[in-house]
């Protein structure tokens, strides 16, 4: 038997930390958040609604004011 | 969480009936289709958008999915129908690649992808279903998508043996979470056709053709187009990457639209799940789908651009004709969703 494999986690530099295969998150007050995706994204600007998972609030916004503005 | 399967969904086999004709072109392929001769039509001439190419569009890829009631299977390999399909994929093709500004820059394009323009001006479906949208109008707008959601994933699946290696794999991962990731129960078809049902709508396959306009049709003959032409591969990876990037907020939005209409769990599910899957396939469809096919396939790349305008485009005409109509206080559907319900 070899080494095991390590985690690999891909840190984006715009949003999200990517981890394969299916992880269970704490948080610091001890909740526990699971997902089982093949790939999960998890915040790493904490500007996610969804914080830790990661919903793509990262994204620059472009302000578009209404025909009266 | 445990659900109650539906297998009313799950095994439900049964083709769609024929459409009801819309014009010459439809009317040639749905007569053939139950058997009579194949008339000869001018394609050419027709509106490449219109709802009577489309819907021949339409009845000839359906051969690809699940057929029609009635209908001999091996109708899909019939070189008359074929030779039809040519030439209506033709005009539609034609219209498509001078409407949509070529470009082949996919790093520009995917990072106009990503900017998301927020604030009152914004007019989108999505934005008006948010604040203000009613409760019918919801409903019409999962009639619309339904023609491509209860095979959502499918069109892009023709993808997958014309790409090699990474690019492959990157996209198989994608398709695998939308189809429930090897549990049927959570195939995003399921999931849409139990928000269909939640919201009073029929889930059974392709039940609102007759229901939606030229321009829906459009939208998914696009991806069938893409991808059961080798040669477009690259346009349905742009088609493919279109949609994986910008539905994380429009699902957001979705999201808190049914919230204030108040529909119930089946509804928000489907486009909550679409917030947080899509915000990994963004990620998987950049790193893993788009990268390695330039890599590989640099000269795709001014298809990948044609394949992500062409869907903005087709989408964008959508829009207009559901907003249009909505700020005419008229349904955007051809026929009433209650009179006759399928």
């Amino acid at each position: 038997m070899g080494e095991p494999e390590p985690t690999r986690v891909l840190l984006t530099d715009e949003g999200p930390a990517l981890i394969a295969g299916p992880v269970e998150l704490e948080l610091p007050d001890g909740t526990r958040v699971r997902s089982d995706r093949a790939v999960t994204a998890v915040c790493h600007c904490r500007r996610s609604k969804r914080y830790p998972i990661c919903d793509a609030s990262h994204r620059r916004k472009v302000r578009q004011e209404g025909p009266d503005a | 969480m445990t659900r109650t399967l539906e297998p009313s969904f799950l095994h439900r086999t049964a083709a769609p009936d024929l459409p009801t004709l819309r014009g010459p072109l439809s009317e040639a392929v749905v007569e053939a289709l139950r058997g009579g001769p194949l008339r000869s039509v001018d394609a050419a001439g027709a509106d490449p958008y219109g709802e009577d190419l489309q819907l021949a569009l339409h009845c000839c890829y359906e051969l690809h999915y699940r057929g029609f009631a009635g209908v001999d299977a091996e109708r899909e390999w019939d070189p008359e129908l074929l030779g039809l399909r040519r030439e209506l994929e033709r005009v539609f093709l034609a219209a498509l690649r001078a409407d949509v500004e070529p470009g082949d820059d996919v790093t520009a394009e995917v990072d106009a992808l990503l900017v998301e323009p927020i604030g009152p001006g914004v007019r989108g479906v999505s934005h008006h279903l948010q604040r203000e949208g009613t409760l019918d109008q919801l409903r019409e707008y999962v009639a619309h998508r339904s023609i491509y959601h209860l095979k959502e994933a499918d069109p892009q699946a023709w993808a997958i043996p014309r790409l090699s290696g990474a690019a492959k794999a990157g996209l198989v991962t994608v398709e695998h979470d939308e189809y429930g990731s090897g549990r049927p129960e959570r195939m995003h078809a399921l999931l849409f056709a139990e928000m269909m049902a939640e919201l009073g709508l029929s889930d059974a396959y392709c039940a609102y053709v007759d229901h939606v306009p030229g321009e829906t049709l459009a939208e998914v003959n696009l991806m069938s187009l893409c991808g059961l032409h080798r040669s477009l591969r690259g346009a349905s990876v742009g088609q493919f990457a279109m949609v994986e990037l910008t539905s994380s907020p429009g699902s957001e939005r979705l999201v808190r639209g049914m919230r204030r209409l108040g529909c119930g769990p089946a509804s928000i599910r489907f486009y909550d799940e679409h917030v947080e899957a899509d915000a990994v396939h963004e990620q998987v469809v950049r790193r893993g789908v788009l990268a390695p096919l330039l890599e590989a396939e640099p000269e795709l790349a001014a298809d990948v651009v044609f394949g992500i305008r062409a869907s903005l485009f087709l989408g964008e005409r959508m829009g207009e004709r559901l907003l249009g109509c909505w700020d005419r206080g008229e349904s955007s559907l051809r026929l009433p969703l209650d009179a006759d319900r399928p």
